[in-house]
């Protein structure tokens, strides 16, 4: 695939993310970190608990300030200080569906407001009439009964919450979904419809993805190119099959061996690598994020890039 | 084969709740044999977690199991009544992990004590034995420096590390039988490969019999040599690990396989199975799969189907199997599956 043709929607570039700690200097979450997203890709982030995924999702929806770094959409600036319409953009052409879809509902809320919330935010729609007449349709996009829209979210089951946090983010137009953990708080049978309706709709609307998820098998499913995370700095992206193949990070490569197959055969002879941060030498010879091979990005020092290089097939 | 170290046979759990009565577990039984490593897998609110629990009397206060015998060295469980019978089969006898490991742990004693305080307990060790002995075992479990780690508290370790310690204090007994009620759940996918790895090993060290519940198929492949499936409060099918994952013979089965990512291929919708599980609340009549189930028989509806046997390893509560019953093809993942398991198998 020739990646240089393709049109970039997202753009982020050395983007570091920093928490403020009583007393101490702040912690960085996310630290120079560079990725492009392609208009109607499915760009995933995968990385363990705590390592910056949601950090890196929230920075680009302007709910974390970045501390260092770029983030461009349509090749526009969006983080730091911006003007008032492209603030306005941001919050409509950005959306984002997260991992529990109870405690990212309002419960007090019917479902109606609940999915309307964004149009009543930013004032986008005519009158009432448009206004419910965008949530049926939106309910309708997502498998969801227009009557759902006066219930409260405690009577659904989880499958048909993350459908409403779908159908919120939906109502908006967007054309740029981060969907952070979509599926890990849902049931193995209702997984798979949830993934079907996230599929479906990027093909119907030409939807561009950030699929968040520390789950890889998933990820592999879903994603058009994967970025490994660990510990705030992105160590790796190249295309899903790519890096399946051709893992080259040692954190990569462990990530990759710890993942169980449904497959008795493979489990029992499978090698589990561990990673060591320490096998890493940076003291002189320091790493930098290097296009080892066409849309293969590794992190690391000239010593490991030449190993590297020996790698790749 | 041997006898089975425990055996549940028809086994009914019920609760009442607001009035009204939910039956968890219907008639649901399970042969545990000597040594060896089962997983139950099953979606959540399958029974999974109740029906394991009647194994050490630790229903919720509003649950009883209502019919059903837990046959275990020669007496009959589900018919202990007080804490003071039940104290010599739970913990010593039959252990059982959670998720959640601050569950089990007291987050203002050492962790040394807690395990110490089981040895002191249940084998009468005392003093520097007793210590030595908790040392031994949290070496055993894989925690590092060990004599340093003795004198910390819980906070002090990771989430993956106080798993190993409630792990440790579940062995520090000599369970016959050790249920991990899904320990990795919330743990990620590189430390829970660790634990995966440390509970083999120890089943191996201390013969234990290992009852390991998951939702997860993969983490069933990783460490089951058996495998039962749970829907609705029932054991759908049992078998060896390959009998299931390559030639599994229930719906569900396979529709819980087919659903997977891993089967499923890029660009193409996955697998998906329809609606959701019964209402416990109303009596479920027929196969309880079968409102999902596209490929239902009529009989489905109106009869629960028997244990049909496959091999002398496998059963399944079908009525696919009964000889009269029409040929039905499994999904083509399925078929996928048990081609490459044939071509392995050459
Ligand atoms: N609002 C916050 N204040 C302080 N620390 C935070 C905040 N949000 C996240 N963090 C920290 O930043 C790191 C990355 O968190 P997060 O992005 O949520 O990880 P992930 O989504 O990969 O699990 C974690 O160490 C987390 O504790
Ligand atoms: N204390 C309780 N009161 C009422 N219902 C309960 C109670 N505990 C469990 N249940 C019900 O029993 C069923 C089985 O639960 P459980 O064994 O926890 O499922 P699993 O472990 O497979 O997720 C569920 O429908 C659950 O809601
Ligand atoms: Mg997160
Ligand atoms: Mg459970």
């Amino acid at each position: 695939m020739i990646t240089e043709e393709r049109e970039v929607l997202v753009d982020v570039q050395n983007l570091r993310v920093e928490f403020k700690v009583r007393g101490r200097r702040p912690f960085v979450a996310v630290r120079d970190v560079s990725f492009q997203i392609y208009k109607g890709e499915t760009f995933g982030l995968v990385g363990e608990t705590g390592s910056g995924k949601t950090t890196i999702g929230r920075a680009i929806v302007r709910i974390n300030e970045t501390a260092a770094g770029v983030i461009k959409f349509r090749g526009q600036k969006i983080n730091g200080v911006i003007s008032k319409e492209v603030d306005r953009m941001v919050t409509q052409k950005i959306q984002m569906i997260f991992q529990d879809p109870m405690a990212s509902l309002n419960e007090r809320a019917k479902v109606d407001y609940i999915v309307s919330e964004g149009l009543y935010n930013t004032k986008k729609y005519k009158d009432e009439d448009d206004r419910r007449a965008k949530v049926e349709k939106a309910l309708l996009e997502v498998g969801l009964l227009p009557e759902f829209a006066s219930r409260f979210p405690h009577e659904f089951s989880g499958g048909q919450r993350q459908r409403i946090g779908v159908a919120r983010a939906l109502i908006m137009e967007p054309e740029f979904i981060i969907a952070d953990e979509p599926i890990s708080s849902l049931d193995v049978s209702i997984r798979a419809q949830v993934l079907n309706l996230l599929s479906a709709l990027q093909k119907d609307k030409g939807l561009t993805y950030m699929f968040i998820s520390h789950d890889l098998s998933v990820v592999r499913f879903i994603a058009d190119r994967v970025a490994v995370i660990h510990k705030g700095q992105i160590v790796e992206l190249a295309e899903t099959e790519e890096l399946f193949k051709n893992p080259l990070h040692p954190y990569t490569r462990a990530l990759l061996s710890a993942i169980p197959t449904p497959d008795p055969r493979i489990e029992r002879e499978k090698r589990v690598l561990v990673y060591d941060p320490s096998c890493h030498d940076y003291s002189k010879d320091k790493p930098k994020w290097v296009e080892i091979k066409p849309g293969h990005f590794v992190m690391g020092n000239n010593v490991e890039l030449s190993q590297y290089e020996t790698m790749i097939d | 084969m041997s006898k089975p170290i425990l055996s549940a046979k028809d086994v009914v759990v019920k609760f009442s709740l607001r009035g009204q009565i939910l039956t968890a577990i219907r008639q649901a039984s399970l042969d545990l044999y000597e040594g060896q490593t089962m997983a139950i897998v099953g979606e959540s609110g399958s029974g999974k977690s109740v029906f394991t629990k009647t194994f050490l009397g630790m229903l919720d206060a509003n649950g009883w199991v209502d019919s059903g015998t837990i046959m275990f060295e020669g007496q009959d469980l589900a018919k202990l009544k007080t804490e003071k019978e039940w104290l010599k089969v739970r913990g010593k006898k039959i252990a059982m992990i959670f998720q959640d490991p601050m569950t089990a742990l007291n987050p203002l004693r050492t962790v040394g004590m807690q395990i110490r305080e089981v040895l002191e307990m249940h084998q009468g060790l005392r003093g520097e034995d007793a210590k030595n002995r908790t040392i031994e075992i949290l070496g055993q479990v894989g925690i590092d420096n060990p004599s340093m780690r003795y004198g910390q508290y819980p906070h002090e370790f990771s989430g993956g590390m106080r798993q190993r310690v409630v792990i440790a204090i579940a062995v520090a007994c000599n369970p016959r039988i050790l249920i991990c009620d899904e320990p990795t759940t919330a743990l990620d996918v590189t430390i829970q490969a660790q634990i995966l790895e440390l509970i083999r090993k120890l089943q191996k060290e201390l013969n234990l019999t290992i009852v390991y519940i998951t939702h997860d198929l993969g983490v069933v492949a990783n460490v089951a040599e058996h495998v039962a499936v749970m829907y609705a409060g029932d054991i759908i099918e049992y078998g060896t690990a390959e009998e299931i994952f390559y030639d599994a013979r229930h719906p569900y089965t396979w529709a819980l396989l087919s659903s997977l990512p891993q089967l499923g291929i890029k660009g193409q919708p996955l697998y998906s199975i329809s609606g959701t599980p019964p209402n416990l609340f109303t009596e479920i009549k027929g196969d309880a799969f079968a409102p999902r189930n596209p490929r239902a028989l009529k009989i489905d509806f109106v009869h629960r189907p028997p244990y049909f046997r496959v091999s002398p390893t496998h059963i399944a509560r079908t009525w696919l199997l009964d000889p009269r019953a029409p040929k039905v093809e499994p999904p083509e993942a399925i078929k996928a599956m048990k081609a490459k398991y044939a071509r392995y198998a050459t």
